[in-house]
C-alpha cells in the first residue's frame, strides 16, 4: 500500500519542545502536507520557542516571527508582498496556538480572513498559554484546571465553554474552514491538501495535546488525541464554502474515558462530569443538526 | 540640470505626504484611517484606485495590524509605507519596537496629535515623543515641502546599509496637515536615479530559509544586537548629512543636516525647538533682531539620532538658550530639553530655559515667545508652562 503521508521532512531534529509535544506533530505533518514552497509566520507562542535559539531553526521554510497579537496582519503582508513579485507558488501560514488565535489575535486574524487574502491560518490548539505554563485561554474546556484557573475548595476552575473559532470562522464566511488532530495524520493532511484547492483564506484547528499542561504521561499524546475525538469532545469537522460535513467516530466513548487520562480534570465529581458529558451532547446534536440544515 | 516637468502645486502636507509616497515607488501600503492622518491614505487609495500608483494598498483593521502588514510585506521585499497618528501610534507601539529590531527600513507618516483624556486631535509632539526609544529615526518637518522631501530622501536613508533603520515623518495636526502651502514636486525620473529600487540583503525565499526574529537568551546576540542598534542610529548621522546633501544638490534645496541654523553665527541667545513652532519662533528672531536683540534658533530637524554635535557647536558662543517642548514628559523636563541639557553637560555653561508650549494645540503667539525670550534672558531655571490659563 502507498504512504498517504509525504515521506519529505521539512522539521529537522534538534528542537525544543517537551516530550510528546502535539504541537511539534502538528508543525511536522503541516509541513508535510504543503511542502517546501511555504512561509511561516509564528507569533508569540510554545512555537516562538521550539525551533530553537536565534541563529537556529529546525525548520526547512523561512519562518517571520511576530508579536503575539499579530499573525493574521502578517500573513496578509507576506502574502501581499510576494504576490506583488509573482511568487504565488508560495503558500503563506499564520501558525498561531489558541491563546494567540481565541484570545489576543482574533482581531488580527478575523479580519484577515474578512480580506479574502490566499493564506493558510493554522490553530494549534493545546488549550491554554502553555508557553507561559498553563494558564486558561478562552479555547480552554470548561472544566479544566489551569494555573489561572486553580481548583481549591471554591473549585474556581474553567467555567465556560470552549471558544470554538472554527465555528466563529464558518459564522464570518471564511470558504474553508476544519477542525483535525494529530490523532488521524491522514485526516489531516488530507485536509490541507484539500484546503491548498481553494483559493482564499483557509482556517484549520488542529487539536495539538500538551502533556505538560494537560497532564498525562508523554507517550499518551496520540491517544489523548484520539479519545478527545472519540468521546465527541473535540468533533472533527469541514466546512468547504459552507458546505459542512461531520466526521463521525467508528467506537465512540464517553466523555469520562477522555477526562480520567488528563489531571487537568482529576478534581471534577460526577455530577461534573455528568454536566460536561451532556453539554458534549447537545453540541454534537447541534453539528448534527448543522449538517443536515446546510 | 533642473528638470522643466517640475511641478509647483498648491497642497496640503499631507496631500504632499501622498505625493512624496507615490514618487518613492512604494508598492505596499496600510493603514487605518485617524484624524488627522486620514487624508494621507485616501489620497494614496485614490490613486491606487485611478491606476496612477501601482501599489498594493490593504486596509486593516488597526493601527497595530497596519504595522505588522508592512513590516512583513518589507521582509518579503516590497518597499513598504503607513501613516498614523496620536493614539493610533500608541496603538503601534509594540509593532515599532518590532520594526526596528528586525531593522526593516520602512517609512511612517506621523501627524502629530495630543494624547486623550480628554480626547483632542490637535498639534501635539506627544504622541511621537512617546516612541523616542523605540529605535526609529524621527524627523521632524517644518513645511509641507520638506513634508514631501523627507519621504524621498527618508527611504534612501532607511535603506542605507549602515543604517537599515525605520524612519518616522512628523508634520503638525492641521498647521500642516490640513493648511495647502505652494510645493514643488519633483519629477519622477529623477526620483528613481535618486531612490533605486528597493532591494533587501535578506527576502523571503523559500530556496533559501532563513527565521526572522528568533528568541536569544541572556548568552545569545540580544546584547549585541540592540548595541549593534544604536551604533547604526549613530552611523545614520552621516548617512542623513550625505543624503540631504545629494538631494538638496538634485533637487534644488537647501537640507543642512540634522539641524537648521538660524541667524545662530552671532547670536548670543538661542531657541530651541521643532516642527512648525521653528516658523514662528523664525519670525520672532527677525522682530527681536530689528530690537537689536542678538537671537538665533536651531530647529531640531531630526530628534533621532540625536544632534547633540550639532547642538554643542552652535551653543557654543550663546548666553543662554530655551527649549521649546510641545509635548509632555514626566522626566527631569520635557523630552527636547532632556536630550539638549544631557549633550551639553559638562561641556558647556550654558543656562538652558524649558518651556511647555502649544500642547493640545494651543496657539503659540509671537508675545509667548517674546516672554520666552526675556525670561531665557533671566536664565530661568526648570520648566515653564507658556500660556496656561487660570482654572478655579
Amino acid at each position: 500500500m502507498p504512504l498517504s503521508i509525504p515521506a519529505t521532512e521539512l522539521m529537522e531534529p534538534g528542537h525544543t519542545a517537551c516530550h510528546g509535544c502535539g504541537a511539534t506533530l502538528t508543525m511536522r505533518y503541516v509541513l508535510k502536507a504543503l511542502g517546501k514552497n511555504t512561509v511561516m509566520s509564528v507569533p508569540a507562542s510554545c512555537w516562538a520557542v521550539i525551533p530553537g535559539e536565534l541563529p537556529y531553526r529546525t525548520l526547512d521554510v523561512p519562518m517571520i516571527y511576530t508579536p503575539f497579537a499579530a499573525t493574521g496582519a502578517s500573513i496578509t503582508g507576506i502574502r501581499e508582498s510576494l504576490d506583488l513579485q509573482g511568487k504565488q507558488d508560495y503558500n503563506v501560514v499564520g501558525f498561531a496556538g489558541d491563546g494567540g488565535t481565541a484570545d489576543i489575535g482574533l482581531q488580527s486574524l478575523s479580519g484577515a480572513m474578512e480580506r479574502g487574502h490566499n493564506v493558510f491560518y493554522i490553530m494549534y490548539d493545546n488549550e491554554g498559554y502553555m508557553n507561559t505554563g498553563v494558564q486558561r485561554s478562552a479555547s480552554t474546556p470548561a472544566g479544566a484546571y489551569t494555573t489561572t484557573t486553580p481548583v481549591g475548595p471554591m473549585r474556581n476552575y474553567k467555567k465556560q465553554p470552549k471558544k470554538v473559532v472554527a465555528d466563529l470562522m464558518i459564522a464570518q464566511g471564511v470558504p474553508y474552514v476544519a477542525t483535525a488532530t494529530v490523532a488521524y495524520p491522514e485526516d489531516l493532511i488530507r485536509k490541507l491538501k484539500t484546503a491548498t484547492e481553494i483559493v482564499g483564506p483557509k482556517f484549520i484547528q488542529i487539536l495539538a495535546p500538551c502533556p505538560t499542561g494537560w497532564y498525562f504521561p508523554p507517550e499518551e499524546t496520540v491517544e489523548i488525541s484520539r479519545l478527545a475525538v472519540k468521546s465527541k469532545m473535540f468533533p472533527l469537522f469541514e466546512s468547504i464554502k459552507g458546505k459542512f460535513k461531520l466526521f463521525r467516530p467508528g467506537s465512540p466513548v464517553p466523555v469520562s474515558e477522555y477526562l480520567k487520562k488528563q489531571d487537568r480534570f482529576k478534581h471534577l465529581n460526577e455530577a461534573e462530569i455528568e454536566t460536561i458529558q451532556k453539554s458534549v451532547d447537545e453540541r454534537w446534536n447541534e453539528l448534527v443538526s448543522r449538517e443536515k440544515t446546510v | 540640470m533642473k528638470s522643466v516637468t517640475e511641478q509647483r502645486l498648491l497642497v496640503t502636507g499631507n496631500e504632499a505626504a501622498a505625493i512624496g509616497v507615490k514618487l518613492s515607488n512604494v508598492r505596499f501600503i496600510s493603514a487605518y484611517p485617524i484624524t488627522p492622518q486620514t487624508t494621507i491614505v485616501e489620497k494614496l487609495a485614490e490613486m491606487v484606485s485611478k491606476g496612477e500608483l501601482k501599489s498594493r494598498y490593504v486596509e486593516v483593521e488597526s493601527e497595530h495590524s497596519a504595522m505588522a502588514a508592512v513590516y512583513t510585506a518589507a521582509l518579503a521585499g516590497s518597499r513598504s509605507y503607513t501613516a498614523t497618528s496620536s493614539h493610533g501610534l500608541l496603538y503601534m507601539h509594540e509593532m515599532l519596537h518590532w520594526t526596528a529590531g528586525m531593522r526593516v527600513p520602512l517609512v511612517t507618516s506621523v501627524v502629530n496629535r495630543a494624547i486623550g483624556p480628554p480626547w483632542n486631535v490637535w498639534a501635539d509632539q506627544s504622541d511621537s515623543m512617546n516612541q523616542k526609544d523605540t529605535g526609529w529615526l524621527q524627523v521632524y518637518c517644518e513645511s509641507n515641502q520638506e513634508t514631501l522631501d523627507t519621504i524621498i530622501a527618508g527611504y534612501k536613508i532607511a535603506e542605507n546599509r549602515d543604517v537599515m533603520l525605520p524612519l518616522m515623518s512628523m508634520e503638525d495636526a492641521f498647521v500642516l496637515s490640513h493648511t495647502s502651502e505652494p510645493v514643488t514636486v519633483p519629477n519622477q525620473s529623477m526620483v528613481d536615479e535618486f531612490l533605486p529600487e528597493y532591494k533587501p540583503e535578506f527576502v523571503v525565499d523559500v530556496n533559501n530559509p532563513r527565521g526572522y526574529g528568533s528568541y536569544a537568551t541572556p548568552e545569545g546576540p540580544f546584547m549585541e544586537l540592540k548595541y549593534d542598534m544604536v551604533s547604526s542610529m549613530e552611523r545614520a548621522k552621516s548617512v542623513i548629512r550625505d543624503t540631504l546633501r545629494e538631494y538638496s544638490d538634485t533637487f534644488g534645496r537647501e537640507y543642512s543636516g540634522l539641524t537648521e541654523n538660524y541667524m545662530m553665527d552671532d547670536a548670543d541667545y538661542a531657541f530651541i525647538t521643532s516642527g512648525t513652532l521653528a516658523s514662528t519662533a523664525k519670525y520672532v528672531v527677525n522682530k527681536l533682531r530689528k530690537e537689536g536683540k542678538k537671537v538665533g534658533l536651531i530647529r531640531i530637524k531630526f530628534f533621532r539620532p540625536f544632534p547633540q554635535e550639532e547642538i554643542r557647536e552652535a551653543l557654543k558662543h550663546v548666553n543662554a538658550a530655551g527649549v521649546i517642548d510641545r509635548s509632555v514628559s514626566f522626566s527631569a523636563g520635557g523630552s527636547l530639553y532632556s536630550d539638549v541639557i544631557a549633550s551639553i553637560y559638562r561641556k558647556l555653561d550654558v543656562p538652558v530655559s524649558g518651556f511647555v508650549a502649544g500642547i493640545g494645540g494651543r496657539d503659540v503667539r509671537i508675545s509667548d515667545f517674546e516672554h520666552m525670550f526675556s525670561l531665557v534672558q533671566d536664565g530661568t531655571e526648570g520648566m515653564q508652562w507658556i500660556g496656561l490659563k487660570e482654572v478655579d
